[in-house]
């Protein structure tokens, strides 16, 4: 959807074949919305031309009205003593007091949080993908989820409790788990699959230091870590949303920045390397946007699951694109973490579940909705 | 029939080493332990049992059950890996991908802590059957009209492993007793201290094997397209079908005998790979004999690392990923 294309190269490259001319869209082709056949149309403003995939367009559009939606439930939800019409009260004609702490103070931030841990954890989903080539990619494959947990678990057993200090074990663990997989990996002509095989290999090794881990470690901390194993957004205020929201919004733009160079990347190593595509440098500025994502999603809300698989896959099946554009994707993990978020907070009220255990569930339902129609079509 | 296949065969001594190797770690896994043995006292215990000798009591109490389950979850797990691999052509398949051992470990939550099961043999049937089930619905779920789009049955594997998982982690978190279940049920453990369920999962055991091995032939022709195997005069639908039905009898005895032993399935077909190039047969062949030796081996080491003995499962990531990793650095890149 945001394929950005220079003017004139884009008409040195092939074009749609001629059609029977149809007046009018030759016409407005110079400037304005010309239609092509593929479902594509192209946004001509003077040299530049936006080539816009059609169906994206309006999925994209209709997944940004839920997304604001979603956030606007989850603020208006009574509970905590808030009702509903108070909390309109809050958020369009200025009413303060206890309300307006509770839903700018407490469920704003959170709420925002949702938001940008969901679109950076779907893009970041995309980026593997693409780097790997396989469906089946997401940052775990680099270990970095798998290492942030071990990281977690170490300082929780190690009887160290509050946010800071649990987020900052994740984030060493998962960067030093990276960093291990990335140099592991490197050699002349770094393949993706050699990537993911190291990856899995490291992240085995974690994995099963991380099962060892909760199997001997005191049954009551044990739980602990493993519910923040499980990704939760509970108890989250400004103070913490603040500066990883700042950063979540850089690392954000930079993958819609690099998501256009993921494109030739799919065609195979050979065919990118002939378009111009320097690979190595290619793959290592994706690595490093998709493992930023990650790393600041998961120190905030630990490790969230499923959304970096689940939602790049769900965003190709409702655009039906032949490539996903990262606004799709972003906006339906951030769909997907802020509804999960609500279900979450109510199902078992008062017992706050994690937020990964409802993504896992509803976004595992969801994609099995969508296969099973597949199937019958 | 000839299936051309591109095939670098093992070379003659590759086999008989393999085998040379099982037996070894057969035997070790009889020795070693807390009370070590000599070759002759287990050569005697096995073929004059006296069960009121202290050593005697050992080996059929303690290393036979362990040492046989580990042969039979090992050759399952490591053919189930061969199998799955050639099957979805993906080499980040491993047998849990069709949901398996998520189904198993959710049966085992819901056993333990919905339904109060405590005895050890109480829940074995429920994983074997959340294993079985769970592949079912994955099967029905992902199957399309031309048979079973392999991607497509990965991703609802996927997709159901997620639900099992978030449903069962749920349960567990908020049931401490289910959870400490679940927790020593993940470690993947051979330590069974009963031969009944070994026995009791082996005829699945033996009949996956026998699926597997049909399926095997099968899986060379559609690796070359779905047009060039039906050409060849092979059945895609019923080369997959065989496949899909092998994989969860196999995984589901290990998972619901052994507990989650990951890693094991991905690992060993890529060392057969190796070994004996892509042809399916010979790497579900060889995973039969180096999957067995090295889940044996990594229980051998278990047992001596620790005072209080580390899970096989554990020791199998920790020895199998740095073997894997080397692997992947070497100049032949894995390719399926």
């Amino acid at each position: 959807m945001s394929d950005f294309q220079p003017g004139p190269q884009s008409s040195s490259q092939p074009q749609p074949a001629p059609r029977p001319a149809p007046p009018a869209a030759a016409t407005r082709a110079s400037s304005g919305l010309e239609k092509h056949d593929d479902g594509h149309a192209r946004l001509a403003l003077g040299p530049l031309g936006l080539r816009i995939h059609r169906r994206s367009a309006w999925v994209g559009a209709i997944l940004a009205v839920l997304v604001a939606a979603a956030v606007l439930v989850a603020l208006v939800l009574p509970g905590a003593g808030v009702e509903t019409k108070d909390a309109f009260g809050v958020i369009f004609a200025g009413q303060g007091g206890f309300d307006a702490t509770v839903v700018v103070n407490w469920r704003l931030p959170r709420v925002l949080a949702a938001v940008l841990v969901g679109a950076a954890l779907a893009l970041s989903g995309a980026i593997f993908q693409s780097l790997t080539r396989n469906p089946l990619g997401s940052p775990d494959v680099i270990g970095f989820n798998t290492g942030a947990y071990t990281g977690a678990i170490l300082v929780t057993l190690g009887g160290v409790t509050g946010f800071a200090a649990i987020a900052g074990g994740a984030f060493v663990g998962g960067l030093i788990t990276a960093l291990a997989v990335y140099l592991l990996s490197l050699r002349a002509g770094s393949s993706g699959l050699r990537m993911v095989v190291v990856g899995l290999g490291v992240a085995a090794m974690l994995g099963a230091f991380n099962r060892w881990l909760i199997s001997v470690g005191d049954l009551e901390l044990s739980m602990q870590a493993a519910a923040w194993g499980a990704g939760s957004l509970n108890g989250l205020r400004w103070a913490q949303v603040t500066p990883v929201a700042v950063a979540l919004l850089v690392f954000i733009a930079a993958a819609f920045l690099v998501a256009r160079r993921m494109q030739p990347l799919d065609l195979g190593d050979d065919a990118a390397a002939g378009l111009g595509l320097r690979l190595g440098a290619t793959r290592l500025l994706l690595l490093a946007v998709g493992v930023a994502l990650t790393a600041v999603s998961t120190a905030i809300a630990g490790p969230i699951s499923f959304v970096a698989l689940a939602a790049p896959h769900i965003a190709r099946r409702i655009t039906r694109a032949s490539r996903v554009s990262p606004l799709p994707v972003a906006l339906t993990g951030a769909f997907i973490v802020v509804v999960a978020d609500i279900v979450a907070q109510r199902l078992f009220d008062p017992t706050q579940l994690p937020v990964g255990i409802v993504t896992v569930t509803l976004g595992g339902l969801y994609l099995i909705t969508l296969l099973s129609k597949e199937a019958r079509r | 029939m000839r299936v051309p296949v591109r095939t670098a065969r093992a070379s003659g001594w590759v086999i008989p080493l393999l085998v040379l190797a099982l037996a070894a770690s057969l035997l070790l896994s009889l020795m070693v332990g807390a009370r070590a043995l000599s070759p002759s006292t287990v050569f005697e215990a096995l073929v004059r049992p006296d069960l009121s000798l202290p050593d005697h009591a050992v080996v059929w109490d303690g290393r036979v059950p362990r040492t046989l389950l580990g042969l039979l979850a090992g050759a399952a797990i490591g053919v189930a890996g061969a199998v799955i691999q050639g099957l979805t052509r993906n080499p980040l398949a491993d047998p849990g991908v069709l949901g398996v051992n998520a189904g198993a470990a959710f049966a085992v939550v819901v056993a333990v802590g919905v339904l109060g099961i405590q005895s050890l043999f109480g829940y074995i049937w429920f994983a074997f059957a959340g294993a079985l089930i769970a592949s079912v619905v994955v099967y029905l779920v992902g199957r399309s009209s031309g048979g079973a789009d392999p991607i497509r049955l990965v991703l609802t594997g996927v997709a159901l492993t997620a639900v099992l998982e978030g449903v069962g982690q749920g349960l567990a978190l908020v049931n401490p007793q289910a959870f400490d279940r679940l927790r020593t049920w993940n470690l993947g453990s051979l330590d069974i201290g009963s031969l009944q369920p070994v026995l009791a999962v082996s005829g699945f055991v033996a009949a996956g094997l026998l699926l597997a091995a049909l399926a095997a032939r099968g899986l060379n022709a559609v690796a070359l397209g779905e047009d060039t195997a039906t050409s060849l005069g092979v059945s895609v639908k019923a080369t997959r079908i065989m496949a899909i039905a092998a994989v969860p009898v196999l995984a589901g005895s290990a998972a619901a005998t052994a507990g989650v032993i990951v890693f094991l399935g991905l690992m060993v077909p890529h060392l057969a790979r190796r070994l004996c190039g892509p042809d399916n047969r010979w790497v579900a062949g060889l995973s039969l004999l180096i999957a067995p030796t090295v889940l044996l081996l990594a229980d051998v080491i278990g047992r001596l690392i620790l005072p209080g003995e580390l899970a096989a499962g554990i020791v199998v990531a920790f020895v199998g990923a740095p073997f894997l990793i080397a692997l992947a650095r070497g100049k032949r890149v894995i390719e399926l």
